[in-house]
C-alpha cells in the first residue's frame, strides 16, 4: 500500500497560511509518541497529543489537528488512540499508523502490567492512601490541563458567534449537563455542517 | 487456555468496535461480562483495577490488559490488548484515508470547518466532566483553576506543573 502521504500534500495550507507540515521519520514520530504517552498521568492525553504534534514539532496546523480530534471521537475506540492512528497515518502511511499506536502505549502498557503485577500478588497497593492523594494532585492538574488546551484552541479557531454557540452547547450539554457524547454528536455535528456549509467562502 | 484466550479475544473485539465516545461508555458492559459472566474478576477487584488502570498513564481502556492478566497471565494480557485496539485502529485507519483522498475538495473545506467548534466544545466537556466526577474541596479546585490559568496563557511545563499538583495536595492534607 503506498502511503497517504507519497501525494502532494495539497490542503494543508490553511487559512491562517500554515507553511507545509514538515514529515517527520518513522523514529522521530515513534519518539514523539512514547514522550506523550509517558507524559499523560491523570489523563489530559489530548492536550498532551496537541503539545507535540503541533506546538512542538509542527507536523499538523491546529486546523488538521482539530478534524483529526473529531473524527476520532466520531469513531469507535478510545480516541487518543484513534488519533494517533489518524495522525500517524496523515503523516507516513500505515507504518506510521502502527509507530504512533506503538509509542502512544509502550510505556502505559508496561507499566500497567507492573502495577497489575504487584495488585494481583499482594492483593493491594502499597503506600496507597499517600499515592491516592498526589495522584488526585496530578488529576486536579490534568483537569486544568484539558480546560486550558480548550481556552488556546478557542482563542485561535473560534472568530464568530456561530461556532462559538456551537462549541459552548457539546461543552455545557456533556461536560455540565453530563447528556451522552452520542446523542449531543447527533444534534450538534448536522447542526455545524449547515452552518460551516451556508457560511462557506464563495 | 485456548479457550479462555478465545473467550477474551470475543469479548473485547466485540467490544472494541461498540466503544463510541472514547471507550468509558463500555466499562459497564466489560464489568458485566468480567464478574457477572466469566467470573474472571470479584467486583472489587474490578474497581480496584479501574481506578489502576485510571491513575497510570495513557489510555483507560489499558483496563483490558489488567483483566487478561488475571484471566491468563501474560498472553491473555497480548490477547486483549490486540482485540480492543486492533478493530478500532482499522476503522480509523480507513476513514483517515478516505479523509486524505478528499484532498482540497469543497466538502472536505466544509466538514473541516464543521468539525473545529465541535471538537474545541469536546475538549472543554472532557475537563468540565472529569470536574464533575472527582471529589470536590477548595484545594483541589483551586489547583484546578491555576493550572488551568497556567496552561492557556504561559508556556510553562506541564511535568513541573503535575509535580506541584501532587505536591500541593500531600502538603494541603488532601
Amino acid at each position: 500500500m503506498t502511503p497517504l502521504c507519497s501525494q502532494p500534500r495539497t490542503g494543508l495550507n490553511g487559512p491562517m497560511g500554515k507553511q507545509e507540515s514538515s514529515q517527520p521519520s518513522l523514529a522521530s514520530l515513534f519518539m514523539g509518541f512514547l514522550r506523550i504517552g509517558m507524559s499523560s498521568f491523570g489523563g489530559g492525553l489530548t492536550a498532551w497529543v496537541r503539545r507535540e504534534v503541533v506546538q512542538r514539532q509542527g507536523w499538523l496546523d491546529d486546523q488538521q489537528f482539530l478534524s483529526g480530534y473529531a473524527l476520532s471521537q466520531l469513531v469507535p475506540g478510545a480516541t487518543n488512540v484513534n488519533l494517533a492512528v489518524f495522525i500517524g497515518a496523515q503523516l507516513r502511511g500505515p507504518p506510521g499508523a502502527a509507530i504512533a499506536v506503538a509509542g502512544l502505549t509502550a510505556l502505559p502498557l508496561v507499566l500497567v502490567l507492573i502495577a497489575g503485577a504487584v495488585y494481583f500478588n499482594t492483593s493491594g497497593m502499597p503506600g496507597g492512601r499517600w499515592l491516592s492523594t498526589a495522584l488526585g494532585g496530578m488529576g486536579s492538574v490534568a483537569i486544568g490541563l484539558s480546560l486550558g488546551t480548550g481556552i488556546r484552541l478557542a482563542r485561535r479557531n473560534i472568530r464568530r458567534l456561530g461556532p462559538l454557540c456551537i462549541t459552548a452547547v457539546v461543552a455545557l450539554s456533556i461536560g455540565v449537563f453530563g447528556l451522552p457524547l452520542g446523542y449531543v454528536l447527533l444534534v450538534m455535528m448536522p447542526l455545524s455542517l449547515l452552518l460551516a456549509w451556508l457560511t462557506r467562502p464563495r | 487456555m485456548i479457550q479462555l484466550l478465545l473467550q477474551l479475544a470475543l469479548l473485547f473485539a466485540g467490544l472494541s468496535m461498540l466503544a463510541f465516545g472514547g471507550g468509558a461508555g463500555v466499562i459497564p458492559d466489560i464489568q458485566r461480562a468480567v464478574v457477572d459472566h466469566y467470573h474472571w474478576m470479584t467486583a472489587h477487584e474490578f474497581l480496584d483495577t479501574f481506578a489502576i488502570s485510571r491513575a497510570m498513564p495513557g489510555p483507560g481502556s489499558l483496563i483490558v490488559v489488567l483483566i487478561g492478566q488475571k484471566a491468563a497471565g501474560l498472553p491473555g494480557a497480548a490477547v486483549s490488548f490486540l482485540a480492543m485496539f486492533a478493530p478500532s485502529c482499522l476503522i480509523v485507519y480507513i476513514v483517515a484515508r478516505i479523509w486524505h483522498r478528499a484532498g482540497r475538495s469543497p466538502w472536505r473545506a466544509v466538514v473541516e470547518r464543521a468539525l473545529a467548534p465541535v471538537a474545541v466544545g469536546l475538549t472543554f466537556a472532557s475537563g468540565l466532566a472529569l470536574m464533575r466526577g472527582t471529589e470536590s474541596g477548595w484545594l483541589p479546585y483551586t489547583v484546578t483553576i491555576a493550572s488551568t490559568a497556567a496552561f492557556a496563557f504561559t508556556e510553562i511545563n506541564p511535568i513541573a506543573l503535575l509535580g506541584a499538583g501532587a505536591a500541593a495536595l500531600l502538603l494541603g492534607g488532601g
